[in-house]
């Protein structure tokens, strides 16, 4: 089973199931600088690896970056 | 002569505690903008800050290895400090600064609601609003805010850990350009006044912390100076200045001279 997701505002497809945590791992992202928001909802990093990702889900990946 | 600054800060001017986190250098200063992650670096180093702002934005997809700010500022050494920059309305800007507490390693957030894209000056009602919001979810909030009294006492009763108005508009380099608003807000408000935005020198850095308010923020006056790392040094020691100025006490401003020297004792 394909999933459908809209990862900072674009349309991804990954194979299921999977969970927020097999996510950042397929984009090679480091849970310890990234935030995962799934459905305007963020998701804490010890709870990457139990939160199940569904069709249609909306994720954003969100770091820090240089501001003033 | 950076050591002879530290002591002389240290041992007249006690540090300032923000939401009970001591800093020793009242220059506060952003990461954004500079020609390249070494000169920030470099900059922020020479401006003896303990602590910096970041911004939280998108990881970009595309990129194989992206590199956000964590990859080259150790939070072990510096407080990083979430803004919610480019944020125009108070949902937003509590979304975001959710997002940078996740992110970062403290309950602090440089809270910005901006309310018009020319000036980015700030949108007060929405800026209240988030204030309220946040100091109800435990965040430590900084506000940005105008140089307006009113604005500055609500934010106070709303529970921000400071208040942080603008010297001039961000980005602008006009400098100071109400001393006497700063200088109010300061004398009504008990939490600490952080200037933040606006100053394009080390003079306006002076200027400012001779005012009496607590400390300053910039970011665009150090990035945009050909010499960003000269500009952080200048900028420390006119925030030390500036600040150790206000401590001394200056002299009364009189509309005629008075001789520095003795009027006896003159040839006869």
């Amino acid at each position: 089973m394909e999933l459908l997701l809209t990862v900072n505002g674009e349309e991804r497809r990954v194979p299921g199931p999977a969970t927020a945590a097999d996510l950042l791992a397929r984009l090679e992202l480091d849970p310890r600088t990234v935030v995962l928001e799934l459905n305007r909802r963020i998701v804490r990093r010890p709870a990457l690896a139990e939160t199940a990702l569904n069709d249609g889900d909306a994720v954003e990946l969100v770091h820090f970056v240089g501001g003033g | 002569m950076t050591d002879t600054i530290d002591a002389v800060e240290t041992v007249l001017d006690p540090p300032l505690h923000l939401g009970g986190h001591p800093f020793r250098s009242r220059l506060f200063v952003g990461t954004g903008k500079y020609r390249g992650n070494a000169q920030m670096l470099a900059a922020i180093e020479a401006s003896g800050a303990e602590c910096v702002t970041v911004a939280v934005r998108r990881v970009n997809l595309d990129r194989t290895k992206e590199e956000g700010v964590l990859y080259h500022l150790d939070p072990a050494r510096y407080f990083l400090l979430a803004n919610t920059a480019g944020c125009y309305s108070a949902e937003e800007a509590i979304r975001y600064a959710r997002l940078g507490r996740e992110a970062g390693f403290n309950d602090f957030v440089k809270l910005e609601v901006i309310g018009d894209r020319e000036t980015l000056l700030p949108d007060v009602d929405g800026l209240l609003v988030a204030a309220r919001t946040l100091v109800q979810e435990g965040f430590q909030v900084l506000a940005y805010t105008n140089d307006d009294l009113v604005t500055a006492l609500k934010l106070e009763a709303a529970g921000c850990a400071a208040v942080m108005p603008l010297a001039s508009p961000i980005g602008s380099g006009l400098g100071l350009l109400n001393p006497y608003s700063i200088r109010t807000i300061k004398r009504r408000l008990s939490v600490p006044v952080i200037v933040d935005a606006g100053v394009g020198t080390a003079s306006d850095a002076c200027l400012v912390m001779e005012q009496g308010v607590d400390g300053i923020l910039m970011n665009t006056a150090l990035a945009e100076a050909d010499d960003p790392v000269a500009m952080a040094a200048a900028m420390r020691q006119a925030t030390a200045a500036g600040r150790l100025a206000y401590l001394a006490g200056r002299m009364p401003r009189r509309e005629i001279a008075v001789p520095s020297s003795p009027a006896r004792g003159m040839l006869g």
